[in-house]
């Protein structure tokens, strides 16, 4: 295949290339980070707007139980232990890689140009790009969230049981970071695939905070088989909170959250390279 | 390839074509991909400390060549070698030991102050500290960067900026410094500065400098070597003065008699182009000696004083430009 762009290696095999990755993606976190604090005052309001308007939803979901009891089934903690897995991994990939959805204006304008000639791989340049701290606003709301519901859940935590729950965390940011870097990959070619990506994890997520029961079969089926969303959270939460499983999936499908994450990266790393090859600049 | 004689190349081109595909609306739905040829086949090298100017017209493929050089993009054909780095495929490595300024786009970061461009600058490509300090000593010193370095970016003028990305280009003592315009838009006093910074750093350094313009008073004070590129092909590579020689171009002998007197004759190899009082203006071919016709002048007019006029490479070029042809006995492919 004929391509105009480079390809992101660094001609000293992929572990160099992983390693002055994370360094470049450190140095300009680092600077940004330095660069918010710099405006205290002005940062915690925004981490502080971050928080307020995630928190919103989950008002909105306490609200409902003033009416009811259970939704789809579910009782207030567990509903509470989806939103606040959810919310930690979208919060999470949104952190590390949220900023990548303002690649496309890039593509477009030729400024990623800029980032071709510095000795980093384009991806981390581009994932620690305007690094936004702000965002820990709704990692901590859902960690509150979360934290909550642990201390109310009906479970008998054995240790396995315990670790499920960081692991789903890993697993979900995973997930999402590889639906931003697939979205991200796919700006190359239509500079405004963003849109279609925050549907995916914004959207994702939404979806994701409430049981899979009161959704449509055919609507879990598409989270589950076609953009695996279902492993973030549904599954291994089912398998946690002793529920059925509404699409009547094996056992074993409960614990595939690391297989699929590690699919998708996969994936997403593949889309990204044929991306990046595809840029061509412009002409001014 | 490679041997003693190649080693001394740090740039060389050789063959080297890109070609873009592009698709152009042909009626309401239909549309149509065709080829744009924008480097058709170059081939030159570039010595070690060596200045050249790359010039053209718009268009004629001189930005799309450098981000070959740099990596940006990858040719079509041909072999591109940089400091016997290919740069598509070793970018990184690359990128260490070039620096780069194009003068549309600044390579800074746009919403940080300058000096923590540079901070990052020196983090991302290490630059030893000792290192660090001079080269950003003498920049601040010789471009006047002292004020503007808690200034954000994006808050600095067009030439406060692009005295600042010069800069920064050149923070990790790169071996090959390209510039694609770097004076566009810049005021007289600027463009001095500039130029007087990247004359200093190429005769101090020895920093390689391949420098895209449309000002040609660029090229004649910085450059000996200029190559000339139009639709994608090169039609000039050699010195200035070959260029001036190459054109059309006539140059001028003025003349000032004791008195008025009529148009000057019978001067071999000259013919009066202009009379205005006893000032008289005498068209010679640029490749010709001034010596004898001053000679034939002066023994037979009474002679005040003269001067000679180089032929303006402003209309060298455009006759160049407009031709599109190759001058004679300079093809592109025999450099001075
Ligand atoms: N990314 C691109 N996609 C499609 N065509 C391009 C692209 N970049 C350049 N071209 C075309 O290639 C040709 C050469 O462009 P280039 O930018 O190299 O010219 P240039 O010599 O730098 O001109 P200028 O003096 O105007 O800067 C032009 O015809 C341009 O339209
Ligand atoms: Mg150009």
């Amino acid at each position: 295949m004929a391509s105009d762009g480079p390809a992101d290696g660094v001609g000293g095999g992929r572990g160099a290339a992983m390693a002055q990755g994370l360094r470049a993606y450190g140095l300009i976190v680092g600077m940004w980070v330095r660069s918010t604090l710099a405006y205290r005052a002005s940062f915690v309001m925004m981490a502080f707007g971050n928080f307020a308007a995630t928190a919103l939803d989950f008002v909105a979901i306490m609200l409902m139980f003033s009416q009811i009891d259970a939704l789809g089934g579910f009782s207030l903690p567990e509903v509470a232990f989806l939103y606040g897995t959810s919310g930690v991994s979208l919060g999470l990939a949104d952190l590390l890689l949220g900023s990548m959805d303002r690649l496309g204006r890039r593509v477009r304008d030729g400024t990623l140009d800029t980032l071709l000639l510095r000795p980093a791989p384009v991806f981390a340049q581009v994932a620690a790009d305007r690094f936004a701290l702000r965002r820990l606003g709704r990692i901590t709301q859902s960690l509150l969230v979360l934290g909550w519901s642990l201390t109310r859940l009906d479970v008998d935590w054995t240790v396995g049981r315990m670790l499920m729950v960081p692991l789903m965390a890993v697993c979900g940011t995973a997930i999402f970071g590889a639906v931003f870097t697939a979205g991200a990959a796919f700006q190359f070619w239509a500079q405004d695939a963003a849109e279609v990506q925050n549907s995916f994890t914004y959207g994702g997520n939404a979806m994701l905070q409430y049981p899979p029961t009161v959704f449509a079969k055919d609507l879990v089926r598409g989270v589950t088989f076609l953009v695996p969303l279902a492993f973030v959270n549904w599954l291994p939460a089912l398998r946690l909170l002793g529920r059925p499983d509404p699409l009547g999936l094996p056992g074993w499908a409960d614990f595939l959250g690391p297989v699929v994450a590690a699919l998708m990266c996969a994936g997403a790393a593949v889309a990204w390279r044929f991306g990046l090859r595809a840029y061509r600049s412009t002409g001014s | 390839m490679s041997g003693a004689a190649a080693a001394e190349q740090l740039i060389e081109v050789d063959g080297v074509e890109k070609v873009f595909s592009v698709r152009r609306k042909a009626g309401r739905l239909r549309r149509v991909r065709h080829e744009v040829r924008a480097v058709d086949g170059i081939t030159f090298q570039v010595p070690r400390g060596e200045m050249v100017g790359y010039i053209g017209p718009n268009g004629a493929g001189k930005s799309t060549t450098i981000k070959m050089l740099t990596g940006i993009l990858v040719p079509s054909g041909g072999r591109l070698r940089v400091a016997g780095i290919d740069p598509a495929r070793e970018r990184t490595r690359l990128a260490r030991r070039i620096g780069v300024v194009f003068g549309q786009r600044t390579t800074l970061w746009w919403d940080l102050p300058l000096k923590d461009s540079y901070e990052l600058v020196r983090r991302m490509y290490r630059v030893p500290d000792a290192v660090y300090r001079a080269n950003l000593d003498r920049c601040i010193e010789l471009l006047d960067l002292g004020p503007l370095l808690s200034v954000p970016v994006r808050q600095l003028s067009l030439g406060q900026r692009m005295r600042g990305d010069i800069a920064a280009a050149l923070l990790h003592d790169p071996e090959v410094l390209y510039l694609d315009e770097p004076t566009i838009g810049l005021d007289v006093i600027s463009k001095a500065k500039v130029r007087a910074f990247l004359r200093e750093v190429n005769a101090e350094r020895g920093t390689t400098v391949l420098l895209t313009t449309h000002d040609l008073t660029d090229i004649e004070q910085l450059c000996r070597r200029v190559m000339v590129i139009d639709h994608g092909h090169l039609v000039y590579d050699g010195g200035l003065d070959g260029l001036r020689a190459a054109g059309d171009g006539e140059r001028t002998l003025v003349v000032d008699l004791e008195r008025e007197l009529p148009p000057i004759e019978g001067v071999p190899g000259a013919r009066t182009v202009k009379v205005e009082g006893p000032r008289q203006w005498l068209a010679f071919p640029a490749a010709q000696s001034a010596a004898p016709l001053v000679a034939a002048v002066a023994e037979r007019y009474p002679l005040v004083d003269l001067s000679v006029r180089e032929p303006d490479i402003e209309d060298v070029i455009a006759t160049l430009y407009a031709g599109g042809r190759v001058p004679e006995g300079r093809a592109a492919a025999d450099p001075a």
